[in-house]
């Protein structure tokens, strides 16, 4: 097997809940399936031309946004990446905004000025989605600096995946946050490519956790299609954070469905890998864990109408006015 | 002569240095097997092997401050940065290493490499994928800034930057990339430092490079027909700066308008009509004009982006006032 296969640790947590309340599994598992339906639809209208510029579906990744931001409360910040369709839902988005913001329209979360890859949610205490790989590691590190500063129990959790932990900022945020000990949990996203490098042709070591201790704080490996793993191990790094011991490193082993964006076919990917990690879908991984079928049932209708009735809102919204842009454009 | 799109003339230029010079390799990131999201590097892997074609992580800071110090080795790196947004994190390798090292060490460490990058709106990739940044490496000193429009620049152009014993930024535009244009099959070289007249003309002087050459091609086509002779001159080089041919060409129109895509305040148009102002002032039929982005981040909606570049009917307009 190549080292890329899913964890065989996978298999004996399968259907164990694990002490988890089904509240807690419902609502990871509308965080999954909604997420899984938005990119799905993401992507017809983006073949339809409703949606344009860079589209990256967090598809096979779904259950590490849903588990750790599960673990963390409304006033708890996240900072997400080119890649945070799914932070964004996790952390409670507005399905109508987003789909508006996506297409472009004047009343999506960023007028139609930001698009997929740069969604802020300023009620969802969501610091925004990024453009450059690694920016948000530090801009977390800062907001975490911020609760510090105001004397409030707060954490930041920030994603990013394994091409951004090569970035000189993921090590200098990593050592700050520890050296300061600030309420920083680091969500490293392991899907394996940075576009199509693989881990192992970027890093020397591929044991990415192994980061954690080399600057002081844990460091974490777990299995990222687990929602249930990632929410436990999330929730502890939380109260770690809250008890002011510091920062956490968790990588969470995952692996993208497909290309790295939509117009990548994604063929320099181990189709054999990919099987394997497919079979082990978070969306399906998460579902044999709740007892109450009828109930995931109701989760997914509900899903599936709120998302389409976001589709109908960003078709009927209107175009952002170009003389407001024109007049509100900044002089500076 | 073959007809080529810029990307493959660039291609082209990248293989037939490769070929000739085994001191010159190509790094950056998804550039090997990928061949580059714009498939500029597509093949060279395959005949010039990962040592030479280097997919480096993600890590920009580090892979441009290692191309100085390769280049300071002895050998000829030509880096690879998708976006000209992504130049800002390695912006100390570019400003305060390669533009210094020469000057710094009495002339004894030479900097002989290439950073390809690519530039521009056009494609709604918003904000951090879509600007024009040139005016930060034109304002620092020792390093040099090439903005090719056509096939044949392009191919021209990189075959010198490589050649080039400097340090060269080599700026790129995405809307480029698929047009096309006759290329000699022979090899040639476009030396840095020499704008191009593209279309000769008498009563008014468009200065432009990149894409925007493009666009005042087009007003001049159109304005032509009105009877309004239209010079444009391509400036290829931003630096060194090819004063003498700018400098004749707004002594001949009397009239100067500078086209850029980039945001007016602190472009590269301000510089420009300054130098024409203090060197030949007593030509101009009236004051230097610049048609040029606006002061904004881009957008990403369609629409509002395409009311911050300018247009051909905004070129149009400029020059019907001016003249
Ligand atoms: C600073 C910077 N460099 C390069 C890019 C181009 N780019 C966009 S996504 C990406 C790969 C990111 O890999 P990773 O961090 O593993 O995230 P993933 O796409 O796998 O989620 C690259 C190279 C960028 N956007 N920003």
């Amino acid at each position: 097997m190549s080292k890329k296969s899913p964890p065989k640790s996978a298999a004996k947590s399968k259907t164990s809940s694990r002490g988890v309340t089904e509240k807690i599994l419902l609502q990871m598992y509308r965080s999954v399936y909604a997420t899984r339906q938005f990119e799905l639809k993401c992507m017809d209208l983006y073949r339809q031309g409703l949606v344009r510029g860079y589209l990256h579906p967090y598809l096979g990744e779904e259950a590490i946004a849903a588990g750790a931001c599960a673990a963390i409360g409304h006033d708890d910040f996240i900072v997400s990446t080119h890649r945070g369709h799914g932070h964004c839902i996790s952390k409670g988005a507005d399905l109508k905004l987003m789909v508006a913001e996506i297409m472009g329209r004047a009343t999506g979360y960023c007028k139609g000025r930001g698009g997929s890859m740069h969604i802020f949610s300023k009620e969802n205490h969501n610091l925004g989605a990024n453009g450059i790989v690694g920016a948000g590691i530090p801009i977390a590190t800062g907001a975490a600096m911020g609760i510090k500063v105001r004397k409030e129990k707060r954490v930041v959790l920030v994603f990013f995946s394994d091409g951004a932990a090569n970035q000189g900022v993921f090590g200098e945020s990593m050592n700050f946050a520890a050296a300061f000990e600030l309420p920083v949990i680091f969500m490293l996203e392991n899907n394996h490519y940075a576009v199509s490098t693989p881990v192992e042709c970027s890093f020397g070591n591929c044991d990415l956790a192994c980061k954690g201790p080399a600057f002081g704080m844990p460091g974490i490996c777990i299995d990222g299609n687990d929602a249930v793993e990632v929410y436990l191990t999330t929730k502890s790094a939380v109260e770690r954070a809250l008890n002011g011991e510091g920062p956490t490193l968790i990588e969470a082993k995952t692996y993208r469905h497909g290309g790295h964006h939509l117009n990548d076919p994604g063929d320099y990917m181990d189709q054999k890998v990919l099987a394997e990690w497919k079979a082990r879908d978070p969306l399906d991984i998460l579902r044999g864990k709740i007892r109450g079928k009828k109930k995931v049932k109701e989760v997914e209708d509900q899903a599936e109408l709120e998302l389409s009735e976001a589709i109908e809102f960003a078709k009927n919204s209107p175009q952002p006015s170009v003389d407001e842009f024109l007049t509100s454009i900044p002089n500076f | 002569m073959a007809e080529m799109m810029y990307r493959e003339a660039l291609n082209r230029a990248l293989f037939e240095e490769m070929r000739k010079d085994p001191l010159v390799f190509v790094l950056g990131e998804n550039i090997g097997e990928r061949g580059g999201s714009y498939k500029v590097t597509e093949g060279l892997i395959k005949e010039f092997g990962a040592e030479r074609v280097i997919d480096t992580p993600l890590a920009e800071a580090t892979f441009t401050g290692a191309a100085v110090g390769a280049a300071l080795a002895g050998t000829r790196p030509v880096v690879d940065i998708l976006f000209v947004d992504f130049t800002t994190v390695p912006m100390d390798a570019i400003v305060n290493q390669a533009a210094k090292y020469e000057f710094m060490s009495g002339g004894q460490g030479q900097v002989p490499m290439v950073l390809r990058t690519q530039g521009g709106a056009g494609n709604s990739l918003a904000a951090q994928h879509s600007q024009s940044l040139e005016a930060l490496f034109y304002h620092i000193p020792g390093l040099k800034l090439v903005m090719p429009s056509s096939p044949y620049d392009a191919y021209g152009l990189l075959v010198s930057a490589i050649r080039d014993d400097q340090p060269t930024i080599f700026i790129e535009h995405k809307l480029l990339y698929m047009t096309k244009g006759e290329v000699p099959e022979e090899e040639y070289v476009v030396p840095l430092g020499e704008a191009d007249v593209k279309k000769e003309g008498s009563d008014v002087t468009l200065l432009t490079y990149s894409y925007m050459t493009l666009k005042c091609l087009e007003a001049a086509e159109l304005l032509e027909k009105e009877g309004i002779s239209v010079e444009v001159v391509d400036l290829r080089t931003l630096k060194p700066l090819d004063e003498e041919t700018i400098l004749a060409s707004a002594r001949k129109t009397g009239r100067v308008i500078i086209v850029h895509e980039a945001c007016k305040r602190g472009g590269i148009g301000g510089d420009i009509a300054a130098m024409i102002m203090e060197e030949a002032y007593d030509d101009l039929d009236g004051p230097v004009m610049r048609v040029c982005g606006l002061d904004t981040p881009i957008p990403y909606n369609l629409e509002l982006e395409k009311v911050c570049i300018p247009t051909t009917e905004d070129i149009v307009e400029a020059i019907i006032k001016i003249t």
